[in-house]
């Protein structure tokens, strides 16, 4: 569904990504892990549009995205919560999914979305007329997923979820997570939190200064000696 | 090991005996501000028998000024709108935006003279209806004008440091200032051709001020209400007011209230957040600069039907004005710019009547100078760009 092939993408000069390859098929979840700097926000960011690779191909159900204006990428049918979340602060929180759904006009199609946000995340609906800004890290997480959720993705791109959360709050997202592909959601996770990444992804790449170096079966990789000892920590 | 203490320790008492002497050197401005105000406050006319005495001879001047200071304050809201959005959007002080509500004078006053005529006492007048659709030229030219301004001056410059995009800001101030002045050499085409007559009203010299043709009249309203009435309102008053909370209302609401207001709002609290969801961040920041430069131009043509006149320097000390009332309310916040237009026209108004006419900019960059220093967030709040 989604392809990545040999992207090589700069800052300026700076090599990051240096020939990544992956892809993700339909009701998949599949996760990119690694540490920090190896490149995982970047890759996000490269497939998004927010920065050019200077070569290699991304494709989404074979139509090529490397040329499509970043505000468009949406309207191919990806979507995502960025790192840090970037939720729209001053505005409140049905504004945010409002503006999720920008690039859409089918009104009965983005009521449904708001309907089924709301039941995927009840307290966004509690918390509808409240500034954006006054959420607690975890609601605001929440709304960056709800957001990226009401453009009806193809692919769902999640960008660190579990970042700044506090543990009970980090096992709810990747919950929510499960949930969310068992309605029938492919996603692309990235994450540093590699053990909660693994448990719940189908397949996993594991990412180190811009090169994709071990890939494989999820379930395999949390038992793969080499991922155990530089990303589990055991 | 004990360096690194050493080293902590000598950056934490520096980092503690900072604030102390920000407050005492702010203790010392403000001792310095006072002294100054009152040595020199006598000649800037902060004589407070004589105002005492000028308040119970008149006092009904101060329902006057609080009318002309609404007035004014409403133009230099309107024309602060400008700073304010784009501040919000792009974090930069357009510096040549106060050429624009300049240029915005001009165009009316051109348009004005075309259908205006040779009144009785041999000034042009423009019939009413000629001074209500004056507004569309210029605010449709100085809304393209801000917008291609964004397009060459700006934009290729996204990426660049912060002040290269306020040094050709800068660049473009003296540009569009050079235009104005060139504007008025087209008033020496009138003896050419009588195709070009209505090009008279621009006058033989290019730099001169620019009379406005007459329209309102100078009719008190409030006599038709209260006969002998000693405050005057006249229709100027009313148009200038009226027309400013409108367009006001009409920016509230489309900011707050429709799809592509969000978007806009969007934009300016984050850019790639807004890229994500499908927002062309492009557009969103051309077309806040058409609002903010339309703005402009309508109130350039109320300053012109207010005040009679404009010059090709006005951009600079008006532009000035409005920046300060922008960063008075709070830059980046709509609602700030709106109180702090007002609240700097009354101010030049009441300095006007019971100060010095002369001493009124000093005053009011004073205020930009302590806003700046002590509440730099301004009245309402700062709203650029994403804090969270």
């Amino acid at each position: 569904m989604l392809q990545v092939k040999d992207v090589h993408t700069y800052y300026g000069n700076i090599h990051a990504l240096k020939g990544i390859s992956l892809n993700v098929n339909q009701g998949e979840v599949v996760t990119l892990i690694g540490s920090n700097g190896a490149g995982k926000t970047t890759t996000l960011r490269t497939i998004q549009g927010l920065l050019r690779p200077r070569t290699g191909s991304i494709t989404l159900n074979g139509e090529e995205l490397t040329q499509v204006p970043a505000h468009l990428i949406t309207t191919k049918g990806l979507s995502q919560s960025p790192e840090g979340r970037l939720i729209f602060t001053r505005m409140t929180v049905l504004e945010n999914l409002e503006m999720g759904a920008f690039a859409r006009s089918d009104k009965d199609g983005i009521q449904r979305d708001l309907e089924r946000v709301f039941t995927t995340f009840p307290r966004l609906k509690e918390r509808v007329k409240q500034r954006a800004g006054t959420l607690s890290g975890g609601e605001q997480q929440m709304l960056a997923m709800g957001r990226a959720l009401m453009s009806n993705p193809k692919v769902l791109l999640l960008d660190e979820p579990s970042m700044g959360l506090a543990p009970i709050l980090v096992e709810q997202i990747f919950d929510i997570i499960r949930e969310l592909n068992q309605q029938g959601t492919t996603i692309l996770l990235v994450e540093q939190n590699a053990q909660a990444a693994l448990q719940v992804a189908h397949r996993a790449y594991v990412l180190e200064t811009g090169k994709i170096t071990i890939s494989g079966d999820a379930k395999e990789l949390l038992e793969d000696p080499r991922v155990i000892e530089a990303y589990l920590g055991l | 090991m004990t360096t690194v203490t050493q080293k902590a320790e000598a950056l934490s008492s520096k980092s503690s005996s900072i604030p102390s002497t920000r407050k005492l050197q702010r203790a010392l401005f403000v001792v310095a501000v006072t002294y100054l105000v009152l040595i020199i406050g006598q000649p800037a006319g902060l004589d407070l028998v004589r105002i005492g005495q000028d308040v119970r001879a008149h006092p009904s001047a101060i329902v006057q000024q609080l009318i002309i200071g609404l007035a004014n304050g409403g133009i230099i809201a309107m024309t602060a709108l400008g700073y304010t959005l784009v501040y919000g959007i792009i974090e930069l002080v357009n510096f040549a935006h106060g050429d624009v509500f300049m240029l915005g004078g001009f165009v009316s006053i051109l348009t004005l003279s075309i259908f205006s005529r040779t009144g009785v006492n041999g000034g042009l007048t423009a019939p009413l209806w000629a001074a209500i659709f004056g507004f569309l030229p210029a605010m449709l030219f100085c809304g393209l004008l801000n917008a291609g301004i964004e397009r060459m001056a700006y934009r290729p410059l996204r990426t660049a440091p912060k002040l290269v995009a306020l040094i050709s800001a800068i660049g473009m101030s003296f540009i569009l200032q050079n235009l104005g002045l060139q504007i008025g050499a087209f008033g020496k085409l009138a003896e050419v051709s009588p195709v070009f007559k209505w090009l008279a009203v621009l006058g033989g010299n290019n730099a001169a001020p620019k009379s406005f043709p007459a329209v309102l009249g100078n009719n008190n309203l409030l006599e038709y209400i209260i006969p002998g009435a000693t405050v005057r309102i006249t229709f100027a008053d009313v148009l200038v007011i009226v027309t400013a909370i409108v367009l006001m209302a009409l920016l509230n609401w489309f900011v707050m209230s429709t799809r592509l207001g969000k978007a806009m709002r969007a934009t300016a609290q984050n850019r790639d957040a807004a890229a994500i969801v499908g927002i062309n961040v492009n557009q969103m920041i051309g077309l806040t600069f058409f609002i903010g430069g339309a703005l402009a131009g309508a109130a350039g043509m109320m300053f012109g039907l207010y005040n009679g006149t404009v010059v090709f320097t006005l951009g600079f000390t008006a532009g000035l004005r409005s920046f300060t009332a922008a960063v008075l309310g709070g830059i980046g916040n709509i609602r700030g710019a709106a109180l702090g237009g007002v609240l700097i026209g009354l101010l030049a108004a009441f300095s006007d009547q019971y100060l010095a006419v002369r001493w009124t900019n000093a005053w009011v960059f004073l205020i930009l100078v302590l806003v700046l220093l002590f509440r730099p967030t301004g009245l309402l709040g700062q709203e650029t760009g994403d804090k969270a």
